[in-house]
């Protein structure tokens, strides 16, 4: 079972499946337990997965305007970094946090690396599917490198020059 | 200027624990290479040729004596003894070793430096006219707003990884543009509108490089307030949708010709709509607690000195060329700018030893309240000096190697490090720019050309920014062999052009020569004092082709 690294830099079991798209012509396998499924495909077919464990991903090219006004009828919405260097789910996920107004979980996927935590929680994530290979006993460490930013961003919407204004 | 306050400090520290725990992690092998390239090069730390090279921040080109001095000294204890001054208002190290960065850090963090977003996918340096908040003509003081841009932008968490590098310059003057603006990814000229508010006249997506282009307008007048809710629609629209699958390819330029200027604005309009009321709107609070940091110093209540200049100009020949040359005029009365030209024939331009900056230093404090800017031109000003100490000033940094009268003229060469340090240089840079350098050593003639902007660059990466000379050359790779292309007509001015390739390329030996046609072809062409821009705008390539090829 996957570690998930949590916004306050706890380790937490968790039984979720991210479910790939599936290659043209191939329907959707969605496995008996809780299952992230390609956000568009879950649009597609959203009344067969009511009351279900079914939450959606973002790919870091999708667009999140896609699920306006719906975000809050999933338990997990998780965006995928391909590569550590693909900054877009930043974008994504202030926009699903700050637009849209998603409550519940967000967790980032795939090349998600130690030094991209605390950008990823400034921007809205709260779990964290760190690689595999990397130690997450010093996840807690980076998720607070800085005790305060200059920004507002999802974790704060006072940016410092308000704070300093107080 | 600005002074750190106890936030501004925490962050600086905890940036520099940061560091020396990635670099920790590197070492260590926790990081692979890849992994720790975006997070060094976030930090300045290029691998370079010989060693690593570190790029130090000044933002928008602002120093103290206290930081010069500490610059010096961690040239002595951790480098070789000498800086480079850049063409983006930045300073870098060629020799330091990895392992000693985070004490750099350190050092630098104790007098308010870093080398934060020097380079890297991220927002860089913003930069500004090195004669703000001295210049008669200017709308306002652009620095208040460059540090504003600077906090900003500074870890911003949701463009750490944007798909390329993205500069950002300020200006402030209507009549000129010593920030090249339009040449970089966003240009904000100051501007007031009809009912006299001040805000912004924004370009995106200028740049110099494989594709150079002049920025369009996409907004003829944003609103002060406005600047930081702007800035971050053009970065989340960029953030988005800017090409991620070609380097070459993933300028802001690239996404602003593909969309048109129009089709772009549109779409950050869009995005702005949502966003411009959001808690980072500013403040007239928070931007007058910044301008608080840039007030005037404690300027003597003076005449102009105009009858002692004229006897010291008549008595000495050299100090009157410097004073043509070197000093600009000054919006406070009996007060003149300086600029301390980094350009002596011999030396490559932008570099100072440990000794020159604490020269540098020492002057700053004796003449200009103990502050200089640093200018993409890799010169350094003195912004502030007395017209009736100019002469004393001139005797102090003649011998120092600072008053060569050559500012702004054929030999006030920008000049990227080039072959000879840069590992992605195609060719060398510092040799061609000192040949020219000696061809054009009689002073009477350099001046009689008046200005003329000669940029040469390395390789189409473009730090010599030689699109944008008024004779750019572009050092380039033909079967390992270094050769040079000459191109002709460029501005980074208000009437930014780029310029345009005269031909073939040609070997290092012969750029001498060839400029001197160049030369030739604009003297015999030109109408009285008409600069070389408007002489070549006139007559076009064809004649310096000619001449050039015969």
């Amino acid at each position: 079972m996957p570690e998930i690294i949590t916004k306050d830099g706890s380790i937490k079991q968790d039984s979720w499946v991210v479910v790939p798209r599936p290659a043209d012509g191939e329907s959707l396998d969605i496995p008996d337990q809780p299952a992230l499924i390609p956000a568009d495909l879950w649009l597609a077919g959203k009344e067969h997965f009511e009351g279900r464990d079914i939450g959606v991903w973002f790919d870091s090219h999708d667009e999140p305007e896609l699920l306006d006004g719906l975000v809050n009828e999933l338990p997990l919405i998780a965006v995928n970094f391909p590569k550590f260097a693909d900054g877009r789910g930043y974008s994504i996920a202030r926009l699903l946090r700050e637009r849209f107004g998603y409550q519940h979980e967000l967790r980032a996927i795939g090349d998600v690396l130690l030094d991209q935590l605390q950008f990823m929680k400034r921007c809205g994530f709260d779990s964290y599917a760190l690689r595999e290979d990397k130690d997450a006993s010093k996840a807690a460490r980076a998720l607070n490198f800085f005790s305060q930013g200059y920004q507002a961003a999802t974790d704060t919407d006072v940016p410092l020059f308000r704070r300093r204004a107080s | 200027m600005y002074v750190y306050d106890e936030h501004d400090r925490q962050i600086a520290a905890e940036r520099v624990a940061q560091f020396r725990d990635q670099t920790e992690r590197a070492l260590a092998g926790e990081l692979s290479e890849d992994e720790f390239l975006p997070l060094r090069l976030q930090n300045g730390l290029y691998v370079q040729r010989l060693a690593p090279m570190l790029r130090i921040a000044v933002p928008y080109g602002m120093l103290r004596s206290e930081q010069l001095r500490r610059l010096a000294r961690i040239t002595r204890d951790y480098d070789k003894g000498y800086a480079h001054f850049t063409t983006r208002q930045n300073v870098q190290l060629n020799w330091p070793a990895l392992e000693d960065v985070p004490d750099i850090l350190a050092e630098l963090a104790e007098v308010e430096m870093h080398a934060n977003q020097t380079s890297g996918n991220c927002i860089r340096n913003t930069t500004t006219d090195q004669y703000s908040g001295v210049q008669v003509d200017e709308i306002a003081d652009p620095r208040p707003y460059c540090e504003i841009i600077r906090q900003w932008s500074t870890f911003h968490p949701e463009f750490a990884f944007l798909p390329r590098k993205f500069k950002v310059a300020v200006n402030a003057s209507e009549k000129t543009d010593r920030a090249a603006i339009q040449v970089h990814d966003i240009g904000l000229q100051m501007v007031r509108n009809d009912q006299g508010e001040l805000g912004f006249r924004v370009h995106v997506g200028g740049g110099l490089g494989r594709t150079p282009m002049v920025g369009p307008v996409i907004r003829d007048f944003l609103p002060e307030l406005d600047l930081l809710t702007y800035l971050e629609a053009v970065l989340r629209v960029y953030n988005r949708y800017g090409r991620r699958d070609n380097k070459f390819k993933a300028r802001i330029k690239i996404l602003v010709k593909a969309l048109t200027p129009e089709g772009f604005a549109e779409k950050v309009e869009a995005e702005w709509a949502h966003i411009k009321d959001s808690p980072t709107h500013l403040t007239r609070e928070a931007i007058e607690r910044i301008q608080g940091y840039f007030t005037e110093p404690a300027y003597d209540s003076l005449e102009n000195a105009t009858e002692l200049l004229a006897t010291q100009r008549f008595e000495n020949r050299q100090f009157d060329q410097w004073l043509s040359h070197n000093v600009d005029s000054h919006k406070k009365p009996g007060y003149a700018i300086v600029t301390l030209t980094m350009k002596k024939t011999g030396t490559p331009p932008g570099d100072v030893s440990d000794t020159q900056l604490e020269q540098i230093a020492e002057v700053a404090d004796q003449f200009s309240f103990g502050e200089v800017r640093v200018t993409h031109q890799q010169n350094v000003v003195l912004a502030d000096v007395r017209q009736d100490q100019l002469f004393e000033l001139w005797q102090c940094i003649e011998p120092m190697g600072f008053a060569t009268a050559n500012l702004n003229t054929l030999t006030d060469v920008i000049c990227c490090p080039g072959g000879d340090y840069c590992a992605l240089a195609n060719a060398k840079s510092i040799p061609v720019a000192e040949s020219i350098q000696r061809r054009f050593d009689d002073k009477d003639f350099l001046y009689d050309l008046g200005d003329i902007d000669l940029n040469i660059s390395g390789c189409m990466n473009a730090c010599g920014h030689h699109h944008v000379g008024n004779i750019g050359v572009l050092g380039v790779d033909k079967k390992g062999q270094e050769f040079y292309q000459v191109s002709l007509g460029g501005s980074s001015h208000h009437d930014a052009t780029i310029g345009k390739i005269l031909g073939p390329s040609f070997a290092q030996e012969d750029m001498p020569d060839v400029i001197a046609k160049i030369i030739d072809v604009y003297v015999d062409n030109r109408k009285q004092e008409e600069p070389f821009l408007e002489t070549y705008r006139r007559i076009g390539i064809e004649p310096f082709k000619e001449r050039v090829y015969a």
